[in-house]
């Protein structure tokens, strides 16, 4: 997916997130007395240029679809800013905020939950034409028929329910769904992890044709290291909420700052069998959302040999240490 | 359409389901066009003296009752008041309870709260002290009322399961998508949440019609329902009572109708519900 790298300079990116922060509140105990909150987004910044893909890795649980789900102000967030071209979403009112909602759109991950089982292909891809008023009656149908077609499926699949397709074609149905009402970020929630490898490559293929057709900005988020290598010619790494590393592709992959960047490169396995790395295995689970360590919040499983008292009480910030490549560590 | 054949083979594969949906569809008609089907009227007395608690005949099939009465064509006019009131009161109380669990699944977690815990509380109300106080006490009450006291006493249920259903559905990735599209509220609620609520509505409200029909037939037979002259399952029930063994068909004739109407109903909606439920696969 080779677009453009980044916007040209002077121009302003078309998503800017600043600060980020998403926490839940939930009551437990016996009489929900007792309050918690987890902390699952925790002050995220990074900015996406048109045209432009970031990748987005982490393990899951670290706040990935959260983050996700709120840059499309599908959660409340509890402070921060997600600009989009200029404009804060939370800041318009209603009316405004469906009408912006057009520019950016999402595909999730599970193609079957993704879908209603109740509506057809057809149906599901035409409601973004009807909601906004983009095409009717024949026009609506021609149009539904070309998105289609652009993403590999048979005109008469617009007939069809959801289960009678596989998870390949769903995920393509889902994601003529979100191009119908023609946005300019698709935010990619694992859209390949719930296939086939087989299949995963003809959908990312798909997601790379249609960037530079249309002239997408992706954000595109996975588990999986190895897929974003492949997508992505920038991405940033999240742990716990945050993010630690953020840099070029190239240089990331190639020689990793951040300990949690260096362990999560030695898990992706190498085809060539004669290639032999040292494996860094992290010891225990990552900490609780809900009560993220003081400090660095990777200190609990961080194998850097630096490690000392400072990493235990004072958190990091991401700062820049070669252009464009930034790393939340005080021993980077 | 292909959802709907699929739907029919599963309901299809319930027998019994299938011979109660016919009995209900009977049962309908009849009491449709109780005139037309009704061997006589209903309150006519042709002869009470000669002709009182006469057993099944050819002239009288359920035989007459101590009014001389044609106990057939009361049971067939009785088919309009208990169906009736079943089918009113489960269409008001179902929508109702729609309509609240709704709103408590898409409002704010306060607004949630408050209607739930309401429901909590109307729950623990002993729903048949309550009708039978307010019937006590409005004598005469029209049978509107009657309705309208089931069907508000009788919602809470469904807008429990309603709600919670609702609660799930709104995180599904579907509707997340529906929103991220630009969906507002009645698009999600009519595209999106009613055709996945339909269906447990309506089998909620088939299955409650079988409980209010006994229900009304319970208020009817304690005097406080449909009154006299006019025939309801029920207080046929308690006319015959006086004659259960100098004239049983009087009191059975009804009590029969009763059960074996109320048990289609039960059996149609569990047929529904595997129509329904794709899983099914009897």
């Amino acid at each position: 997916m080779d677009g453009e790298r980044s916007a040209v300079s002077g121009t302003r990116p078309l998503l800017e997130v600043a600060d980020l922060v998403v926490h839940f509140t939930r009551r437990t105990g016996l009489f929900g007395t007792r309050r918690e909150t987890v902390q699952a987004v925790n002050g995220v910044s990074f900015a996406i240029g048109r045209r432009e893909t970031l990748g987005l890795v982490g393990e899951s649980g670290c706040g990935k679809t959260t983050l996700a789900r709120a840059v499309l102000h599908l959660v409340e967030r509890t402070s921060g800013t997600v600009r989009f071209d200029g404009a804060d979403l939370a800041a318009l009112r209603p009316a405004e905020l469906r009408r912006a909602r057009r520019r950016l759109q999402i595909v999730f991950q599970d193609p079957y939950a993704s879908l209603n089982p109740r509506m057809t292909i057809g149906r599901a891809v035409r409601e973004g034409l009807e909601v906004h008023r983009l095409a009717r009656g024949a026009e609506a149908d021609r149009r539904v028929r070309a998105l289609l077609e652009e993403v590999g499926l048979p005109a008469d699949a617009a007939d069809a329910y959801p289960h009678e397709f596989s998870g390949g074609q769903r995920q393509r149905a889902g994601i003529a769904r979100a191009l119908a009402v023609e946005p300019e970020l698709l935010v990619c929630d694992e859209p390949v992890s719930a296939l086939d490898v087989s299949v995963q490559a003809q959908v990312l293929n798909l997601l790379a044709d249609l960037q530079v057709r249309r002239g997408l900005s992706y954000l595109f988020i996975s588990h999986d290291l190895a897929v974003v290598r492949h997508v992505a010619p920038r991405v940033a790494v999240m742990y716990l909420g945050r993010i630690v590393e953020e840099g070029p592709a190239d240089a990331l992959y190639a020689a990793p700052r951040h300990p949690y960047t260096q362990a999560l490169l030695s898990a992706v396995p190498v085809p060539d069998p004669t290639t032999r790395r040292a494996r860094i295995v992290l010891p225990g689970d990552p900490p609780s959302p809900v009560h993220p360590p003081a400090g660095c919040p990777f200190h609990p499983r961080c194998p850097h040999p630096a490690k000392d008292q400072t990493c235990l009480t004072v958190r990091p910030e991401l700062t820049q240490l070669a252009p464009g490549h930034r790393v939340a560590c005080h021993k980077a | 359409m292909r959802a709907l054949r699929r739907g029919w083979l599963r309901f299809r594969a319930h027998r019994a389901a299938v011979a109660a949906g016919l009995l209900v569809a009977v049962l309908a008609i009849a009491a449709a066009f109780a005139p037309l089907v009704a061997p006589a009227d209903p309150l006519a007395q042709p002869d009470p003296v000669a002709l009182q608690n006469q057993p099944p005949s050819a002239a009288h099939l359920l035989g007459t009752d101590r009014f001389s009465r044609d106990v057939l064509s009361r049971i067939v006019y009785g088919a309009r008041v208990s169906l009736g009131v079943g089918a009113a009161a489960a269409l008001l109380a179902v929508t109702v309870g729609a309509l609240v669990g709704l709103a408590a699944g898409l409002a704010s977690p306060a607004v949630d709260q408050l209607l739930m815990r309401s429901v909590d509380v109307a729950l623990a109300l002993p729903r048949v002290f309550l009708i039978l106080l307010v019937l006590a006490l409005w004598e005469n009450a029209p049978p509107w009322v009657v309705v309208l006291l089931i069907a508000l006493t009788g919602w809470f249920q469904t807008s429990r399961v309603v709600r919670a259903l609702v609660l799930r559905l709104r995180e599904s990735e579907f509707v997340q998508a529906a929103r991220a599209l630009g969906s507002g509220r009645p698009g999600l609620v009519r595209r999106h949440l009613l055709p996945h609520l339909a269906p447990t509505i309506i089998v909620s409200a088939t299955l409650d019609v079988g409980n209010i029909i006994l229900l009304e037939s319970g208020l009817s037979y304690l005097g406080l329902g449909i009154r006299p002259p006019a025939p309801s399952w029920g207080n046929m029930i308690q006319d015959g009572k006086d004659q259960l063994f100098s004239a049983p068909w009087v009191a059975a004739a009804p009590g029969l109708a009763l059960l074996v109407t109320v048990v289609a109903f039960n059996l149609f909606g569990d047929g529904l519900q595997a129509a329904f439920d794709p899983r099914d696969r009897r």
